[in-house]
């Protein structure tokens, strides 16, 4: 359980997955309406991601190798909702997704973690439609995401409330919220985005801080406690370069450094920084 | 009544008065049957519901027998039972206290709003013109009642074993009268106690009467069984301070007791006889968590997080509090330290385990990990263990939701969740919705549905009303009172009194009689005693015996009282400490308590002066009246130093210093009172409390507060009625919060009390009302099909907390003034010098024509929970009158197409300013009473060193006119040799605009001085209705 709030973005590992070179390519049993996607700057943004959560971060970086077969393989946030020493493996709405998730399981569970599986085939769930405040859990209830899904995390994580929050628009829950400290909620400014707040804000029991942001991919930021107890926390945060515009609004997040980067060619096949990495701390209790 | 009166009178007066007060206050449907009902039976036709609070309080009317009221106290009492009384006598009605008169007022109203939605305003004529056939009743009542207090001191005393703080107060009340007339209290006849318990004092005392009794097991937390013997009329109180006094529990606010009905489970309802709950027999309870501590590191006694560790490892091993894997072994490693210690490997092999149980589904592995983590507890003592427990515990998201199963209005299996901060609504193991206390405007249930009312989001204009279905009606109305209880316990700083028969056919008058969080804390803030022993029981070892002795009278007192050992030992003391603890416990748990000792000795006699002092003391702290909420409370705890200290004194022998701090005690009441009065203007004006409280609702909220006034003037609805309703009931708590406030005061405060109460009575009652209301009375059965609440006023008090912190500081310099200069009086005259005050106390009310209006006034004067609905129905009426639903508001919001609650809401009423609203109808009858007590206690001579002041005699006349109200107490006291002459006016003056009010009051003190002439004015209190001003003189 820990302390509720101060154990939040608590870490030690991250976890990511190689770019393969399908993710630029259509077909493949991925039918999605994407971009054309320049590959090989998409591999150079995940290259300098990684980079920055072990130097910068100091985190022990795992990554899985990239699978041609699975295209969006990098996008491992889905795959999987860590919080302590628990891993909930996910059952992602595209099935073609769903072989994803077994590279993901055996590194957490090599890692330690205890795995808990949906084997409910009514259910579907991604990660990344699932914010955990330190507190509570929210589950947007998107396209990809639905009650049976959001079920299973409640049943998995049940020291805490998790509550369901209905998302519209083309975005998971994490697609336009997250959070930028241990009480503070930073969300986009698109409706869907302030709706989803608005919900939450009626659902919990408890009191959050919410910044809004001009852009709603600038809300998909990671905060994370890699360090020391004592040590300033980080969020890591698509940068100036990406979205110029939620720059000086970040400034106002108190007690963070912030750790721009990028990931715009990543982004057109649907990813952001909730979705590039896994971040688990392998001694969630110390 | 009367039929109890002669046993009971033996018991402590004060006790008595205690329960009396707790009876009156008590609105619960429950009180008036059980307790009152050997007055109340023969106006049964009213119905037990509405009447048994009203009952309670003045059930000194019938019973004629006694009579011993010449003592000031008894003026108070007087006023309200007796008014309560005769009105129930002479009007069938039931015009008992403002509130109940209020409340046969809204029934009417209510009714017909229920048949005519869209005649408000009709109805609101009515209920103007039945107000003032009230007043005119209530006149006439007063002076009956008057009569028959003369005869009945405390009528109000018949109810011992219901403890709502209401009645507390009036216990204070009463308690200082007693003070005053202390050696008369003694031997004064006590007067009708209707209660069980009462009777069971009586019993053991005197063996008078043989009961019938009936055996009872309750199963603790730690397995074991309590059975006992109780009377067959016995209140669940009775049984739950039985058991707590078992369990050595002091703070037992949290706790409750649980039986089986019709496979599912309800608290007992302490204010109710329990044989009217429970319909089975043999009477088999559990003891339990009732509500739980959001933050168990506030509670005070290990003992009691001990007892909540307990329930919690049922919770959590019965799978009703779900936890994480990683959770349970936590949980159980704390378990295993608590009951076992550090862990030894010698002791402690593998098997050593297996005989707890951590979870519902236990495994090898979590037992294995759970061994793992106790190694590491090593030198946590048990108790903090148990603290870690709890500190991880209180974070689990269930932690303290009671569950309901329900469906939405698709048929939906969902779950209703009641907790601290409002209600959950569950689908699977998902929160899909929340509604916290501040949103909720109304929660009612018709038949098996149960609805809410909840205020409009942010961008929306209208409230939405949710409905639910419940499997059964019974289902429906558990949540009901569940969610009363626990917005009571938790948001509310003080309980509500129940409405008094709103409706004519339906509605549950139930509300949570116990102590709030709020009050409870302060109280065990009070306990120092020495953390008292008790032995863990193991988890595991589930049919171990306690090893606590029956209930032993020592053990009694010592639970019972903080002070309980020293107190014991000294008979003073003793006596002191075993009134502390019925006031603390506003019960009189044990019938083995030997009250009789107090009044022995001299020495006791002082005690019981003492007592009486501290009783109020306690009571406000305990059961701080809704409408001063935190000041009272803080008072309440300067006064208890205070008592405390006098304490020490008596111990001594009564000093003529003892003497000073007492008086000065007493007079710091009185100007609180006074500041109360001040307090409500503000108190309408800081209405946003739930921001506070809550940051999401906060806009909604802070718009509503602020319009009160025109609201409240504009809205006969039936809301109305009910606000009106609660806001009498503010009133007469309010009053009798003056009276305890001011105790050597008292009869100034209670005749404003009354003066109000009179007012509001007549405004509300319409004698068609009352007829209504005994009709409707038969409905307040347990079947009630209908029930309504408004968790919204509370909110609002928690505003008022504020504003009176700020009035404290005034409160406080009054208080030094008047207490210094009551000490100098005191000095100065010390034999045989006759100090002589003259206190008027003029209130000049500019608009009280209408009765409504009056009503409101009122409710300024002192009731914040007058205000607080008021603003709630500020709010309704701003947001929009008309009830909508709304489906949108959030995304799984189950909303029902028809509102049923909001119907009431839909009427609405032309009068928007009230103030402005001048009734030429006014009652032209005069009216003029006198009332001449005179007692004489056992021990006039003042050698007794310990008598606080024995009262000689105690006048009271009351006379009205068109326009003006004018009550005097004059009371003659004899202290030490010193003989003190007080004459306190109270004069009302009601009418327009037109009325030169300081010319009116000019008057009155220039009459009083002519009257008086070899009498000083002390002090002037003008208190403006119209205005918020609020002026003393002294």
């Amino acid at each position: 359980m820990g302390t509720p709030g101060e154990g939040l973005g608590r870490c030690s590992h991250a976890l990511i997955r190689g770019v393969p070179g399908s993710l630029g390519r259509e077909g493949e049993g991925v039918a999605v309406d994407l971009p054309p996607l320049d590959l090989a700057k998409a591999q150079r943004e995940h290259g300098v991601l990684g980079g920055k959560l072990r130097q910068r971060l100091g985190l022990q970086l795992l990554e899985l190798p990239p699978e041609e077969q699975l295209p969006f393989g990098p996008l491992l946030g889905d795959i999987a909702v860590v919080h302590g020493d628990t891993a909930l493996i996910t059952r992602p709405w595209s099935p073609a997704r769903r072989p994803e998730v077994d590279g993901v399981r055996k590194t957490l569970q090599d890692l330690g973690l205890r795995i808990m599986e949906i084997k409910d085939e009514n259910a579907t769930l991604d990660g990344t439609d699932v914010l955990f405040t330190g507190r509570e859990f929210f589950v947007g209830l998107s396209k990809w995401t639905n009650h049976r899904g959001a079920e299973i995390v409640a049943d998995t994580f049940r020291d805490f409330a998790v509550s369901t929050v209905p998302v519209s628009g083309p975005s998971h829950l994490r697609g336009f919220c997250g959070m930028g400290g241990p009480r503070t909620v930073v969300a986009g400014s698109s409706e869907a985005a302030q709706k989803a707040v608005r919900a939450m804000a009626a659902l919990t029991d408890h009191p959050y801080a919410s910044l809004t942001l001009p852009d709603d991919a600038a809300a998909d930021c990671l905060f994370l406690r890699s360090g020391l107890p004592g040590a300033s926390p980080f969020l890591l945060h698509r940068g100036s370069g990406d979205l110029p515009n939620s720059q000086e609004v970040l400034q106002k997040l108190p007690d963070v450094t912030l750790v721009p980067v990028s990931c715009s060619e990543l982004e057109k096949a649907g990813a952001g920084l909730s979705s590039l990495c896994l971040v688990l701390s392998t001694r969630p209790h110390s | 009544m009367t039929t109890e009166v002669g046993s009971e009178s033996e018991v402590n007066k004060q006790d008595e008065q205690i329960g009396s007060d707790t009876a009156q206050e008590k609105p619960d449907e429950e009180a008036p049957e059980s307790q009152q009902n050997p007055s109340s039976e023969p106006e049964e036709v009213k119905s037990p519901t509405s009447p048994p609070a009203a009952v309670v309080s003045k059930s000194s009317p019938r019973s004629q027998k006694k009579e011993k009221d010449p003592s000031e106290s008894r003026g108070i009492s007087r006023f309200i039972p007796p008014w309560l009384k005769k009105q129930k006598s002479y009007t069938l009605v039931e015009v008992k206290d403002g509130v109940e008169r209020k409340e046969p007022a809204e029934p009417l109203l209510e009714e017909a709003a229920v048949e005519k939605d869209e005649s408000a305003a009709e109805e609101g004529s009515m209920a103007r013109g039945d107000a003032e056939e009230v007043l005119e009743r209530k006149r006439q009542g007063v002076r009956a009642d008057e009569k028959e207090e003369k005869h009945s001191v405390s009528s109000a005393e018949t109810q011992p074993a219901k403890e709502d703080s209401k009645e507390i107060e009036v216990a204070k009340v009463e308690g200082i009268q007693e003070e005053k007339q202390e050696g008369e209290a003694a031997k004064r006849e006590t007067k009708e106690v209707q209660t069980t318990e009462l009777k069971a004092e009586k019993t053991a005392q005197k063996a008078s009467k043989k009961i019938k009794t009936v055996p009872c097991k309750v199963i603790l937390l730690d397995g074991t069984e309590y059975s006992c013997d109780l009377e067959k009329r016995a209140t669940g109180q009775i049984l739950f301070d039985k058991v707590c006094e078992q369990l050595n529990l002091l703070e037992k606010d949290y706790f409750g007791l649980l039986f089986q009905e019709n496979d599912q489970k309800s608290w007992l309802d302490p204010s109710k006889e329990i044989k009217k709950q429970v319909r089975n027999l043999p009477w088999i309870f559990t003891f339990n968590v009732k509500f739980y501590p959001p933050d168990p590191s506030q509670l005070t006694e290990d003992i009691t997080r001990y007892f909540l560790c307990l329930q919690l490892r049922q919770d959590i091993a019965s799978g009703r509090l779900p936890c994480s894997f990683v959770t349970h072994v936590l949980l159980g490693s704390y378990t295993l330290q608590a009951e076992l210690g550090d862990y030894d490997p010698e002791e402690h092999n593998s098997d050593y385990i297996s005989e707890f149980q951590f979870a519902p589904n236990q495994t090898k592995e979590m037992e294995e990990k759970v061994i793992e983590l106790h190694k590491t507890h090593r030198g946590l003592s048990p108790a903090q263990a148990d603290s870690q427990f709890l500190e991880n515990a209180k974070r689990l998201s269930m932690y303290g939701v009671d569950l309901h199963h329900a469906k939405d209005s698709e048929g939906v299996d969902i779950k209703l969740g009641v907790c601290a901060n409002g209600l959950l609504i569950y689908k699977d193991r998902l929160r899909i919705n929340r509604f916290a206390w501040p949103k909720i405007l109304k929660i009612s249930y018709k038949r098996s549905n149960f609805y809410i009312k909840v205020r409009p989001a942010e961008l929306e204009q209208f409230e939405s009303t949710i409905g639910f279905k419940l499997p059964n009606h019974r289902a429906a109305k558990r949540l009901w009172k569940v969610c009363v209880e626990h917005h009571t316990f938790y948001r509310l700083v003080s309980p509500e009194q129940p409405p008094k028969a709103k409706f004519l056919t339906l509605g549950s008058k139930f509300r949570y009689s116990g102590r709030t969080q709020a009050q409870t804390r302060q109280a065990s803030n009070l306990i120092d005693r020495p953390a008292p022993y008790f032995e863990r029981t193991s988890s595991k070892r589930v049919s171990r015996s306690l090893d606590g002795a029956p209930v032993g009278v020592v053990d009694q007192k010592d639970f019972s009282g903080p002070a309980g050992d020293v107190s014991v030992y000294g008979p003073g003391i003793a006596s002191h400490s075993m009134f502390q603890d019925g006031d603390g416990r506003r019960e009189f748990r044990s019938p083995t308590k030997t009250p009789q000792l107090q009044f022995t000795t001299e020495g006791k006699r002082k005690d019981h002066l003492f007592k009486m002092d501290i009783l109020p003391v306690k009571e406000k702290q305990q059961i701080p009246a809704a409408p001063i909420v935190e000041e009272k409370a803080q008072e309440m705890d300067k006064s208890l130093e205070e008592e405390i200290t006098s304490i020490l004194f008596s111990k001594e022998g009564f000093s003529a210093s003892m003497k000073a701090t007492f008086t000065s005690t007493s007079t710091r009441p009185a100007e609180g009172s006074v500041v109360n009065y001040s307090v409500p203007s503000e108190m309408l004006s800081s209405s946003p409390f739930s921001q506070l409280l809550e940051k999401r609702a906060p806009t909604a909220e802070g718009p509503c507060s602020g319009a009160n006034d025109t609201v409240k003037s504009s809205h006969e609805t039936l809301n109305v009625v009910e606000a009106k309703k609660q806001a009498e009931v503010g009133k007469e708590e309010r009053v009798i919060t003056e009276g305890v406030n001011g105790r050597d005061k008292v009869p100034p405060g209670s005749d404003p009390g009354e003066t109000r109460k009179v007012e509001s009575l007549a405004h509300k009652d319409s004698p068609s009302l009352s007829s209504e209301n005994s009709s409707s009375s038969s409905s307040d059965s347990e079947e009630e099909d209908v029930g309504e609440y408004r968790p919204h006023h509370r909110v609002t008090e928690g505003t008022i907390r504020e504003e009176q912190e700020e009035n404290e500081e005034e409160l406080e310099e009054e208080k030094e003034e008047w207490a210094s200069k009551v000490v100098q009086c005191v000095e100065a005259v010390p034999e045989a010098s006759s100090v002589k005050q003259i206190t008027v106390e003029t209130v000049v009310q500019e608009n009280v024509v209408s009765q409504k209006v009056s009503g409101e006034k009122s409710l300024k004067e002192g009731d914040e929970q007058d205000m607080r609905e008021e603003t709630e129905e500020e709010q309704h009426r701003v947001n929009g009158e008309v009830s909508h639903v709304d489906i949108d508001v959030l995304p799984e919001i189950i909303c029902c197409s028809e509102p049923p609650v909001v119907k009431t809401e839909m009427v609405t009423i032309s009068d928007a300013s009230q103030r402005t609203e001048i009734s030429t109808k006014e009652v032209p009858i005069v009216q003029t009473e006198t009332k001449t007590i005179t007692y004489e206690s056992p021990q006039i001579d003042g050698g007794a060193g310990g008598d606080a002041g024995t009262l000689l005699t105690a006048q009271t006349i009351t006379s009205e006119s068109v326009s003006t109200t004018t009550t005097t107490h004059i009371t003659k006291t004899v202290k030490g040799g010193v003989s003190e002459t007080r004459i306190e006016k109270r004069i009302v003056i009601t009418g327009d605009a037109d009325i030169d009010h300081d010319q009116a009051l000019a008057q009155a003190i220039k009459e009083a001085k002519e009257q008086h002439p070899d009498m000083a004015v002390t002090r002037v209190v003008v208190h403006k209705e119209t205005g918020i001003t609020e002026e003393e003189e002294e």
